[in-house]
């Protein structure tokens, strides 16, 4: 825990400010019931009032206060990306390290079948798979995963075949160790480095994804708070020159920045990358 | 010479398995449909002789390899059977709208693509700058930001605060060159913005590496000036890279569209998409996705080809 300060006293400024970024938002996230004002979906007021008028953002376009529905949104939001990202890694990686160690044909399957996914745009590929499946929370979840994971198979295959190949894991092979333990304590912790970076900008990617499907009214469903279908919901109120339904899209904007920015300082760290 | 024909020949033949085998994916993945077709329209409640009646004029008492081959060939004709939301040819539906999304990518296309390659020229040139920095920087904003919110800040910005541009891109057939030019222009700024941070930022990097090799090195030596350096010495073999860069991104773009429409409630592709997403009008989603999809491949095909094709190492075989 100290060192982890230490490092972050010494980090550069953009650093120090993408870590406040993600902190202020995991509290946020976190503490949600706490600092909101009203509850998630508590009609409280007038439709679309002003920004200061008893409520400290004004409220929606049925009257909610929208100050509470940033930070519940920023509770679902946050946390449905969060674990979509943590399963498309345990498939992403379970998937590229199994290629990676085993080889031979079963890698060539996994690859080319891989190949053929990615060539489809992963928004036209959900948008079918959704409307065959229907949009609830878990399909969206698991149909992301599954998508995004195919990215995260390229790159953790990628790193493992440089490690499968290391003297090591030849040891550990003749010793008779299993595939499990060939994956989970020989090739993960020598490409973590990697691909914790990949998992902030996977994040980002999925974070942004998601509030584009939301958006599009094929995400998350309302009346749950959530940031992409907060800024459709008060779109009209743009065209009337109320600009407080931006504020859902500048805090994904906001966050996906601070995670860029920690990314970057992290990239620099581990991989001891000097600017030219 | 003859290598590069085979390159070329190998990646065209995988190209075209790649769409045989999303057609397949795409036929597929409604047949996943817990149920079938006729079961998902018609609802739980439906008369089985109603379903059954359904289902033959769908033709689902068919097996599936069978409506598969049908599918193809009937689309790869031009048929794309019927909407299910009301009934109307699919083709018909997707014809005006598929030209829509193509104007307003190729639009789009002609102000990202001279605006990004330039930028990227100038801060290659300038590198280390406030200029290349403020550039980096913008990059960075811009692709941390959702789609849609770069598209209401053009709205809030040229449709509200100084009401120069409509905020709603309506069109129709009839509409002349010019006044769609005009009311399509924030869809087009926004997906402008969209994809040209990446456009700019590979340009920047095809043209700083090239810098760094000695015959760049040389005509600097020579007294050439800089700005001839760069557009004479080092922009025509950077041109490979970035002709692949271009590519990628209009693929990118024709996928970036579909929020953009929704935001600017263009009738294009991509609004008709989300439209039968919602109603879950399987038909027509199969079909646009497919179009989407084929486009998409396509792009990336030419970027391929044209890669291995200006590949000097390739073309001059040792």
């Amino acid at each position: 825990m100290k060192t982890i300060f230490k490092t972050l006293l010494l980090a550069p400024v953009s650093a120090k400010l993408g870590v406040l970024i993600i902190i202020i938002y995991m509290i946020a996230a976190i503490f949600a019931p706490v600092i909101a004002p009203y509850s998630e979906t508590e009609v409280v007021g007038d439709v679309w009032e002003e920004m200061g008028s008893g409520f400290l953002l004004g409220t929606d376009q049925i009257g909610r206060d929208l100050f509470t529905r940033l930070i519940y949104g920023a509770r679902n939001t946050i946390s449905i990306a969060f674990v979509t990202t943590m399963l498309s890694f345990f498939i992403g990686i379970t998937g590229g390290f199994l290629a990676a160690v085993v080889g031979g044909w079963i890698d060539q399957g996994i690859s080319r079948v891989i190949d053929i996914i990615m060539s489809i745009p992963i928004l036209i590929f959900a948008l079918m798979i959704l409307s065959v499946l229907g949009t609830s929370t878990p399909i969206l979840i698991i149909v992301i995963a599954v998508l995004d994971s195919t990215r995260v198979f390229r790159l953790s295959r990628a790193v493992a075949m440089d490690v499968v190949v290391m003297d090591y894991v030849e040891v550990a092979r003749l010793r008779g160790e299993n595939l499990w333990y060939l994956m989970r304590h020989e090739v993960l912790p020598n490409t973590l480095a990697p691909l914790v970076a990949e998992f902030g900008l996977r994040f980002c990617f999925v974070f942004l994804f998601i509030s584009s499907l939301s958006f599009l009214g094929l995400g998350i469903q309302p009346p749950t708070a959530d940031w992409g279908s907060m800024v459709r919901e008060n779109a009209g109120a743009i065209t009337f020159g109320i600009l407080t339904p931006l504020l859902p899209a500048v805090a994904i904007a906001v966050l996906t920045i601070g995670v860029n920015l920690v990314v970057d300082w992290f990239l620099h760290k581990t991989a001891g990358i000097k600017e030219s | 010479m003859s290598n590069i024909l085979k390159i070329v020949a190998q990646r065209l033949a995988l190209g075209v398995f790649t769409l045989f085998a999303i057609s397949i994916i795409i036929f597929l993945g409604v047949e996943a449909l817990p149920g079938d077709l006729a079961e998902a329209v018609l609802g739980r409640s439906a008369l089985p002789e109603t379903v059954a009646a359904f289902r033959r004029e769908l033709r689902l008492d068919l097996p599936m390899h069978i409506r598969y081959y049908e599918w193809l060939s009937a689309f790869l004709q031009g048929d794309l059977g019927n909407s299910l939301a009301n009934g109307r040819e699919i083709s018909e539906l997707i014809g005006t709208r598929l030209a829509n999304t193509l104007f307003l990518a190729l639009f789009s296309a002609f102000i990202a693509v001279p605006v990004a390659v330039f930028l990227g020229v100038v801060a290659a040139l300038y590198r280390e700058t406030w200029f290349d920095k403020s550039i980096s920087m913008f990059t960075l904003s811009t692709i941390s930001m959702p789609e849609f919110f770069i598209g209401y800040i053009m709205i809030a910005l040229f449709a509200v605060e100084i009401n120069i541009f409509p905020s709603i891109s309506n069109v129709t057939v009839e509409t002349p060159f010019f006044e769609r030019l005009y009311s399509t222009a924030l869809p087009a700024i926004t997906l402008t913005f969209i994809v040209m941070a990446h456009m700019m930022r590979m340009t920047r990097a095809a043209i700083v590496n090239l810098l760094m090799s000695p015959y760049i090195e040389m005509a600097t030596l020579k007294g050439i000036p800089r700005w001839r350096v760069i557009v004479m010495h080092a922009l025509p073999n950077a041109l490979s890279p970035i002709i692949n860069v271009i590519i990628i991104n209009l693929a990118f773009l024709v996928v970036g569209v579909v929020v953009v429409e929704v935001v600017f409630v263009y009738p294009g592709l991509g609004q008709l998409l989300v439209d039968s997403v919602s109603s879950r009008d399987l038909p027509v989603v199969q079909a646009s996705c497919l179009i989407f999809a084929a486009t998409y491949v396509l792009l990336n095909l030419t970027a391929d080809i044209l890669s291995i094709v200006t590949n000097p190492r390739l073309l001059h075989p040792k």
